[in-house]
């Protein structure tokens, strides 16, 4: 299993096929670097002008017990030379970097597929903690599969012998990018963005840096040399919309949408947030973005993350907090201090399967009424949901203007699949991007603190530091107009009511619900959230069979889009797929007296595209 | 498959205008409470208010009175609370920092003191159970130009707002922290607060309280509070000076003040507070001078080793020069956390301290953040969009 395979003295040519999409997993133990791999070649493939989509896979476990089944972290990417809106259904090429790799990973793998093993690490003692009773190297179960054998290991030791001064250790943690070479050599990619990479990561680190470039381009050779592989593949530039292009994944589009919110609003932004999975990243983001006047405010706990955002907004700034299903389980009763006190307040829930601690680092979306109904009291808030990682960044600027025009918390629900995976995303012209106004008042004159904007029943925004409109609010009634405490029974049911009725006007101000395909037919796949790549695919290719089927896709979720209903009437069978038991389509029964068909699936991972068209053909 | 077209959204606007009329039947028909203020006498509610940058502000009245800072609210704690004591004082105080109305923001929690906002006429905010501390945290980070108040009591500050009570105190924020302590639940009607006496018999504990009590100051001296203080409602003066002193502090100023519930938990400090016996029992902390109390002035604190123990000036040869001398500027906070567990009890000689047994500088959160900021822009320069959304590995499709 050690032998190494050496480069044969004379070559032959090799073949380069073309192909229209790949999809590769990369998966390892989780101390293998198979996030960074995936996420090089993801890079790599981006800037060669190929469409990608991603999907990080790993356990809540930082360092799980190395070769256990539990300890295996996985990234899957789709490139193609069209347009592509999900990581793949099945992969068509799977590295596995130890045997509990291949088992976790090796039922997804498509009949016939591609196969690449660091068959060093097929001892007995792996086996035996990925509960293999015979090697599955040797017993003829791969049998389906075209396998490539490679003694990773030995040849990334061997290549850094007496080229680096590092412990076999640290050399060994080289040996993902060995892996990656041969990946860029199978599918003929250049290693000059991954070089340029390690150059910078490693500046102050030059062994590492030395000793990475080295295994890459050795990965890279010994593919090209070898007779391991007779043929390599190419996949061509996609065909996407002209325009400036960069890789983003949705929690970055998700902070820097709200840094232009800011920039737009000319209002600073305040992000009061608690470390979670698998919201952090957001936190981390905007913390490196001070010179936009971005305060960051890492707090005790949600609850002090929520009510600081509260006061910043009190104060005028944009109030911001970001978190988790669970975390949002802690700051509602907050919430419905924002909603009584009518300030403006942005909630980020980057939703992950539940309940309770549930499954961290995995994507679900059943927080939907959580969102929409999980306070004390009638306690309406607008709800929005983006739709892809580039879509994060629209969102957040939409959350930002609709809680200022509205004096009202909105809740914007990414989750952990928009929030790790990655796409194109075209880079907008800031000119294009909406206006977002905040206008304080300042005359005292008639001023009431909560006196109504007759067009939007906001109330008026006045800033501590205003002469002459000192006023208290809180959590108590309010009196209609005066903001006094008040518990008069007629005041609290028009209080109420009226609360209800400013968030149902924001449907004057959102966009209608657009639908993909023909305005009436057989069925209409209805969804929100990350699950629009799936929904899309299927009901495409669904349509270019000629079946009658269209798609709409809800980024607004409270109130909904002023359309929808006529939207809905005009389909026989409404299907809505949801990482959930069915919160959308309760909400869509309840509000339309529609039949929606909810399609559940909650199993932390999201919707393949052939899921939905096998659920949509029952309909049809 | 059936539905209802537009659902039940369908005509917002009309349906909003009649809300809106029945906003104004009511107050036409005089809703209980309703001041002549908004008797009415438009057919709309508020217009939409003029669109002003804020900060354009008038210049502050000359000079402030007490009366300049009373809200028109009707005060609600019950008669003979020691709550109006203290609203008193810090209303009394307020003109003498020479802060415009505009400029003050109260937050308070949730309890009897809480209500307090309500009765100040600057910006108040009656916030959540326990968590003023976080609200004005973001109120003072946001705008450091405000004076920040925070009103809490023994079981918002130490039962539910715990948490917040530590971390915003050991943030150092420049937050003027007052807690209310009546070692009682009052607006819930009696069930024992964290303060309370061990075994104390209340409606929620009749077999008497199992749990033991925290003292305050030591736990905002644990949590590095950079000015620490202490006073009783009924002392009134001293009251007035340590919220000045509080007020004018750069830094989180905590200060504790015995307030006695007449309801719920009546004479809880009269053992020591009560006028008769005061002077004999209270210990007057002040800066620089030796700490000696008693009716004659004939009683002093000295150390014995690691220890304070009570001496009686004149006996044994015993002057103030032996006496412990008070300093609130030490940066070592032991001494003051000492102070802070002593107490006046039945059968020992110990005074109950009151005053400033802390008083140390350190930079303020909001300054430390607002440098981040700055430095961040001088490093990097004013932060562009532009270059934002452009930044990272970019590629061009034709």
């Amino acid at each position: 299993m050690s032998t190494v395979i050496e480069p044969p003295v004379e070559q032959a040519p090799k073949n380069l096929e073309e192909l229209e999409a790949v999809t590769i997993r990369f998966a390892g133990d989780s101390g293998d670097g198979m996030q960074l791999t995936g996420t090089q070649f993801t890079n790599t493939s981006a800037v060669l002008g190929n469409d990608i989509s991603t999907l990080p896979d790993f356990p809540a476990e930082i360092r799980a017990p190395a070769g256990s089944l539990p300890g295996v972290s996985g990234f899957q990417l789709n490139f193609s030379s069209q347009d592509i809106r999900t990581p793949g259904d099945q992969p068509n090429v799977l590295v596995a970097m130890n045997p509990a790799a291949l088992k976790v990973n090796l039922s997804d793998l498509e009949d016939g597929g591609t196969l690449i093993i660091n068959s060093d690490e097929f001892t007995k003692e792996n086996l035996k903690k990925a509960a293999y009773e015979t090697n599955p190297l040797e017993d003829g179960s791969l049998k389906g599969y075209r396998v490539h054998k490679l003694p990773i290991t030995t040849l990334n030791m061997r290549a850094l012998k007496d080229q680096v001064q590092m412990s076999r250790k640290e050399m060994d943690r080289s040996k993902n990018f060995f892996a990656l070479g041969v990946l860029y050599w199978l599918y003929d990619r250049p290693m000059d963005a991954t070089l340029h990479w390690i150059r910078t990561k490693f500046a102050k680190k030059p062994e590492i840096a030395k000793a990475n470039e080295i295994v890459l381009k050795t990965g890279y050779n010994f593919a090209d040399t070898t007779e391991v592989f007779t043929t390599h593949y190419t996949v061509k530039k996609a065909a996407i919309a002209p325009g400036k292009y960069r890789k983003i994944t949705g929690n970055e589009a998700t902070a820097i949408g709200f840094i232009a919110a800011s920039e737009l609003s000319g209002r600073p932004l305040f992000y009061g947030s608690y470390p979670i999975t698998p919201a952090s990243d957001i936190l981390h983001e905007l913390s490196r973005h001070k010179n936009f006047g971005v305060k960051t405010f890492q707090a005790e706990d949600e609850i002090a993350a929520v009510c600081a955002a509260i006061g910043a907004s009190f104060a005028g700034h944009i109030g911001l907090t970001g978190t988790s299903g669970p975390g949002v389980a802690l700051k509602q009763e907050a919430i419905g201090l924002a909603v009584m006190a009518e300030l403006p307040l942005v909630i980020i829930n980057v939703q992950r399967g539940g309940p309770s601690t549930g499954l961290p680092t995995k994507t679900e979306q059943a927080d939907l009424f959580q969102a929409v109904w999980g306070r004390n009291g009638e306690c309406p808030a607008i709800v929005i949901a983006p739709s892809t990682p580039g879509d994060c960044f629209h969102m957040a600027v939409e959350a930002v203007r609709l809680a200022f025009k509205y004096m009202t918390p909105v809740f914007y629900l990414s989750d952990g699949y928009l929030a790790n995976g990655a796409e194109p995303w075209r880079v907008p012209q800031i000119e294009d991007l909406p206006e977002i106004k905040v206008e304080f008042v300042s005359d005292p004159e008639n001023f009431m603190p909560y006196g109504r904007d007759e067009e939007t029943l906001a109330r008026p925004y006045a800033l501590p530091g205003t002469p002459g409109l000192e006023h208290r609010i809180g959590g108590i009634e309010k009196q209609h107009l005066t903001g006094n405490v008040n518990y008069d029974p007629e005041n609290h049911h028009f209080m109420v009511k009226l609360r209800q009725e400013k968030i149902d006007r924001a449907a004057n101000d959102i966009p209608p619900v657009e639908i993909f395909g023909e305005q009436t037919g057989k069925v209409l796949v209805l969804g929100w959230g990350s699950t629009y790549g799936s929904i899309t695919s299927a009901v495409e290719k669904l349509q270019r069979e000629g079946k009658s089927v269209s798609s709409a896709h809800l980024r607004h979720l409270n109130p909904f889009p002023k359309n929808l209903g006529e939207v809905l009437s005009g389909f026989e069978t409404v299907i809505v797929p949801e990482m959930n038991l069915g919160q959308l389509s309760t909400m869509i029964r309840a509000r339309y007296l529609v039949d929606a068909v909810a399609f559940s699936k909650v199993k932390g991972r999201p919707f393949q595209i052939r899921e939905i068209v096998q659920k949509v053909e029952e309909y049809l | 498959m059936t539905t209802n077209g537009n659902g039940t959204n369908g005509n917002e606007h009309e349906k909003g205008e009649e809300l809106l009329a029945e906003g104004q039947a009511m107050l036409d028909a005089g809703v209980e409470g309703i001041t002549g203020n908004v008797s009415g006498s438009g057919p709309s509610p508020e217009s939409e208010p003029g669109s002003v940058v804020a900060g354009e502000v008038a210049p502050p009245p000359a000079k402030l009175t007490k009366a300049d800072f009373v809200s028109g609210q009707e005060v609600r704690w019950c008669p003979g609370c020691g709550d109006y004591a203290i609203l008193n004082n810090v209303q009394k105080v307020m003109p003498e920092l020479g802060i415009p109305r505009e400029k003050i923001v109260f937050v308070s929690g949730i309890g009897c003191s809480s209500r307090f906002p309500y009765y100040m006429n600057t910006y108040g905010f009656h916030s959540i159970h326990g968590r003023a501390p976080a609200v004005a945290t973001g109120i003072k980070a946001s705008n450091p130009d405000l004076s920040v108040w925070v009103i809490t009591g023994d079981g918002d500050a130490l039962s539910i707002g715990g948490n917040h009570f530590i971390h915003a105190i050991r943030r150092n924020l420049d937050l003027n922290y007052i807690l209310f302590n009546n070692r009682i639940y009052g607006l819930t009607k009696g069930q024992y607060s964290p303060t309370s006496e061990f075994g104390k018999n209340t409606k929620s504990t009749p077999m008497g309280v199992i749990d033991y009590p925290l003292n305050p100051l030591s736990v905002a001296i644990a949590s590095e509070a950079t000015f620490v203080a202490r006073s009783i409602d009924i002392d009134v003066k001293h009251l007035g000076t340590m919220v000045e002193a509080a007020a004018r502090h750069k830094g989180v100023s905590f200060v504790e003040v015995y307030q006695n519930c007449n309801i719920f938990n009546d004479h809880a400090f009269d053992h020591f507070a009560e006028r008769t016996v005061r002077s004999e029992r209270v210990l007057y902390l002040e800066h620089g001078k030796p700490m000696v109390f008693g009716k004659e002035r004939d009683k002093g604190i000295r150390m014995n080793g690691a220890h304070p123990e009570v001496v009686k000036l004149g006996e044994n040869g015993i002057t103030e020069d032996d006496l412990l001398v008070h300093d609130i500027y030490l940066a070592d906070p032991s001494v003051a956390f000492m102070l802070a567990r002593m107490e006046y009890r039945e059968g020992t000689d110990f005074p109950q301290p009151v005053g400033i047994f802390r008083a140390v500088e350190r930079a303020t959160y909001e300054d430390l953040m607002a440098g981040q900021i700055a430095a961040s822009i001088a490093k990097q320069g004013a932060g562009s969009l532009e270059k934002l959304i452009n930044s990272g590995d970019t590629w061009v499709v034709e």
